[in-house]
């Protein structure tokens, strides 16, 4: 294993070099990123056999990847923002036709007014569609879930599309020291795709998604719900095989930090996880009883975990990068769901459009929620609060 | 756990799972495969046998594949399926297939 020092565009591509992936499509300008150039080098360069397939929209890139997938290909593209906006109306096709495709999501923000920088709302607007959603908060992790992306969309308990998001800039446009493992040790964890039953091909005799009785609809999203509660085992299966083969700490659909005597969880999910984390490794030293939850997946949404850790807990801070208006935070809302009213929460959202939030904002946040919940202040059971400290009274 | 859908047998549901879904996400040509689309008829479309000089182009144009015809034979409309487009009726070269309002 080597270690490289990699930004998360390149070890998105380099992930892909290793998968031995066999058709990529993409749409190369912007809001594209770097992923797509990478691998088209490795194309030209020979080192990735693909074929690379170059098209006029986003919408047309994921309508490749569908028919190659349908073909029984392993496949990849990758978009961002509107890009991913643009591609909408084919993923629903992608995931209701139950093809394994993967995509890397570079989370940015959505206009107007034009920006380029991170948040989550791109990727969480495609939360229904019957994905499975991975958040990476580091370009290693990156790289990990994007070959595992593989082996869970690919599993015959699965058949589903896996996204992989890294945030914007923060991961995407980032420099980090990645731990690379060798050709032959990642074809021996990821063998070549299994063929699905059905292989859509010049002279086969059948369609995909034809027109179908009312009945068909409702189930074939029935059957999607129950693969992508299969999806929960799937993924604590392949990632703890995953850690143990190429020694990596974090598996499973989240990662737990300092919850053991927490009396107040921090949730949240992508890169900025580690700037909370650093906020609440200072607030140990000044003795506030807090640990912070990451959340690795958001489809499918790790609720039996987030049920063991909030039991016990005093209060929970869910810090949200994509909003749904008229509600709550995307994850806000979600954990509400999953807690069922078990445990109080306050749902701050922060950070849209990339603005920039530290370990200190993360201190400032949780400092001023611990206060709120330990003088009474709280009055019900769920809040949101929007944090924006260059604006008066907000 | 309320709403939450417990699997138990991963390895027994997925089979029984990929067997139910492909069979509903597939679908192979067979006649009538969307049911009996000859209800959703307006118009009928009528050939005059005396007109027809039996040049297939109706046949040859038809969306649905509901008429029937080999060379020098006189077309059939299958009514069973046939959705009453009218096609057929305005490729005619001859005009004898006119569009009857049902029930006249």
């Amino acid at each position: 294993m080597k270690v490289k020092v990699l930004m998360g565009n390149t070890a998105v591509a380099e992930a892909i070099r290793l998968a031995n992936v066999e058709v990529v499509s993409a749409y190369p300008i912007t809001p594209q990123t770097i992923i797509v150039e990478r691998i088209a080098d490795m194309v030209e360069r020979g080192e990735l056999k693909a074929r690379y397939i170059r098209v006029e929209s986003e919408h047309s890139a994921l309508a490749v990847v569908y028919g190659a997938s349908a073909s029984g290909a392993r496949v990849f593209t990758a978009t961002s923002s509107h890009g991913l906006l643009y591609m909408y109306e084919m993923l629903w096709w992608v995931a209701n036709s139950r093809l394994p495709v993967v995509m890397a999501v570079v989370t940015r923000a959505i206009g107007p007014p034009w920006n380029i920088h991170t948040d989550h709302q791109d990727a969480l607007t495609v939360r229904d569609a019957g994905w499975i959603i991975g958040f990476a908060s580091s370009v290693e992790e990156a790289f990990d879930m994007t070959l595992q992306a593989y082996r869970i969309g690919e599993d015959r308990r699965v058949l589903l599309p896996v996204m992989v998001a890294l945030d914007g800039f923060t991961l995407s446009h980032t420099s980090e020291p990645v731990r690379v493992p060798g050709e032959l040790e990642v074809r021996d964890w990821l063998p070549p795709r299994e063929p699905l039953p059905f292989k859509l091909e010049p002279g086969s005799y059948f369609s995909v998604g034809n027109l179908g009785p009312d009945e068909v609809t409702m189930e074939l999203r029935w059957y999607i719900w129950r693969a992508v509660e299969r999806a929960k085992h799937v993924i604590r299966e392949v990632t703890v095989d995953y850690a143990k083969r190429f020694d990596r700490s974090t598996h499973g659909l989240i990662e737990p930090f300092k919850t053991e005597d927490a009396k107040y969880l921090v949730i949240l999910a992508g890169a900025w996880s580690g700037d909370a984390m650093e906020a609440v490794e200072m607030m140990r030293d000044e003795g506030y009883p807090v640990g912070v939850v990451r959340l690795r997946y958001l489809r499918p949404f790790p609720a039996e975990e987030l049920r063991d850790l909030v039991s016990g807990v005093r209060a929970v801070l869910v810090v949200d990068r994509a909003v749904s208006m008229g509600h709550t935070g995307v994850i806000g809302g979600d954990l509400i769901a999953a807690t069922q009213g078990k445990v109080m929460v306050k749902n701050v959202i922060a950070g849209l459009g990339g603005v920039d939030v530290g370990p200190e904002d993360f201190q400032a946040m949780i400092k001023g929620f611990i206060e709120e919940y330990e003088s009474g202040a709280i009055d019900s059971w769920v809040y949101s609060e929007w944090y924006m400290p260059w604006v008066r009274g907000v | 756990m309320g709403f939450v859908y417990e699997p138990r047998d991963l390895e027994r549901e997925a089979t029984e799972d990929l067997k139910g879904f492909i069979e509903k996400l597939l679908s192979k040509p067979a006649p009538g495969s969307a049911g009996f689309t000859g209800t959703w008829r307006l118009y009928k479309p009528s050939i005059d046998a005396e007109r027809c000089i039996k040049c297939g182009i109706c046949w040859l144009y038809c969306p649905d594949d509901v008429i029937t015809w080999s060379p020098r034979e006189l077309p059939v409309v299958d009514y069973t399926y046939c959705k009453g487009c009218g096609i057929c009726s305005n490729v005619c070269p001859v005009r004898a297939i006119t569009m009857m309002l049902e029930g006249e």
